[in-house]
């Protein structure tokens, strides 16, 4: 069991800066979030990309913003429970929440700060008819255990580093790998691209592009998918298993369910403290809403900080909390992380 | 300048856009909120703007960025772009466009 001051959702740049603030009022943080590294949309979306409005940074690469926030709130040692998604929470006492989240990890805390941007990433469906029937009966959009796989005749749709990868891996455990991709041309990195090319000349993957997956068919479990191929037209694969690798994509996900008010998507808040109609539930960053919102970073990093004074009060309210400056008061960080 | 947006129901909606905004055509999908999601905010980083052209307008050419992305798209067709990728400019005027099917 974890326990925490605070417990953020989503280790975006406004979550992790969250940290810092809270740590000037000596609470301690942990964070959750779905993706497997920190750094939200700026790790999984657009490392590579300046951002021009961060102040004091007449240019920044999204993904230094994130190393130096890490670096930033390292004094406070925050914990991390990464590529876990946040699940449900319930009530186990007054002030105490307890989170599980889908991998069964238990945190329990009194604030609960939803930073959980555009939601968590989810491996994009293609939206092809009747597709969800055979989730998990043949189709499958990411490889857990390459194991399943072994002696299959499988077919992986997509042309970024996840398809080429398993591709290559698949290639040895399967009895058949067959790629498809829209164009000839991949956008994975180089190794990997000359990699499947050589597999497919050995006929060790059936390399077929120009074409893309239109429709899926079976009778219970998965037994065959149509193709549509720019040269051969429409034709039928039969396959044990189909994997669509289409990148990652954001989804509200289990939040929308834990009564908190949703307006398109965004959870509305009171702009005096970001708080939510949830007590000790705030949200700060992407995820919220209200009149005149702009979704900024630096707007997040403003929020968070309104935040954690109120958490201190709502936590504590019989403690007096005199604010002060890093100017005047340094950065005090904590001893040690406190391991679950 | 006059756009239509044939949605994912069919029906078309005739969109008036201004060309002095230095908007694209997800933005302007976004500002008669029609379901065009575009997550990243126009850097050609996701697919959720795809959409299929249906005039022949003379369209600067898909660049590798669009062309990379467009692979995490689905249903890509050769009319395929990304609508934040399509600048709003008098040239465009009269452009129709369908919005592609997205995934869950």
């Amino acid at each position: 069991m974890i326990q925490t001051d605070i417990l953020i959702i989503g280790a975006g740049p406004v979550g992790l800066f969250t940290v810092f603030e809270a740590g000037l009022l000596k609470l301690k943080c942990h964070l959750v979030d779905a993706l497997p590294m920190p750094g939200g949309q700026l790790s999984e979306i657009y490392p590579k990309k300046p951002i021009y409005d961060i102040p004091g940074y007449p240019s920044v690469l999204a993904g230094e913003l994130v190393d130096n926030l890490m670096e930033q709130i390292e004094p406070f040692k925050p914990g991390f429970t990464l590529g876990e998604r946040a699940e449900s929470i319930e009530q186990v006492g007054e002030k105490m929440y307890q989170l599980t989240t889908n991998r069964g990890t238990k945190i329990q805390t009194p604030v609960i700060a939803i930073a959980a941007g555009l939601g968590c990433f989810e491996p994009r469906k293609p939206p092809i008819p009747d597709i969800e029937q055979f989730e998990d009966k043949g189709v499958d959009y990411m490889v857990k255990d390459p194991e399943k796989f072994r002696d299959k005749n499988l077919l992986i749709a997509g042309g970024g580093d996840s398809a080429l990868d398993w591709t290559i891996e698949l290639s040895n455990i399967a009895k058949e790998v067959i790629l498809i991709h829209r164009r000839t041309s991949f956008r994975g990195a180089l190794d990997s691209v000359d990699k499947v090319m050589e597999l497919a000349k050995s006929n060790k993957v059936n390399l077929i592009t120009e074409a893309q997956a239109i429709g899926v068919k079976g009778n219970g479990v998965l037994k065959e998918v149509v193709i549509k191929s720019k040269a051969e037209g429409e034709f039928i694969k039969p396959v044990d298993n189909f994997i669509p690798l289409f990148g990652l994509t954001p989804k509200l996900g289990p939040i929308a369910e834990w009564g908190l008010n949703i307006n398109k998507n965004a959870i509305e808040v009171d702009t005096k403290d970001y708080s939510t109609n949830v007590p000790g539930i705030y949200a700060i960053g992407d995820i919220n809403t209200y009149e005149g919102k702009l979704k900024l970073i630096l707007c997040g990093f403003h929020e968070g900080t309104l935040m954690v004074q109120s958490a201190f009060k709502y936590i504590y309210p019989d403690a007096k909390l005199s604010f002060k400056y890093t100017t005047v008061a340094g950065v005090n960080g904590f001893e040690e992380t406190v391991k679950a | 300048m006059n756009i239509t947006v044939i949605d994912r129901e069919e029906e078309e909606h005739q969109l008036e856009a201004p060309t002095d905004m230095n908007f694209n055509l997800m933005e302007i999908c976004r500002s008669y909120e029609l379901p065009v999601e575009g997550t990243c905010g126009g850097m050609a980083l996701c697919a959720s703007c795809h959409m299929y052209v249906h005039t022949d307008h003379e369209l600067s050419d898909p660049s590798g960025d669009e062309e990379d992305m467009l692979d995490q798209a689905f249903f890509v067709e050769d009319n395929s772009r990304l609508g934040c990728q399509i600048k709003i400019t008098e040239e465009i005027d009269g452009l129709k466009v369908e919005l592609a099917p997205v995934g869950e």
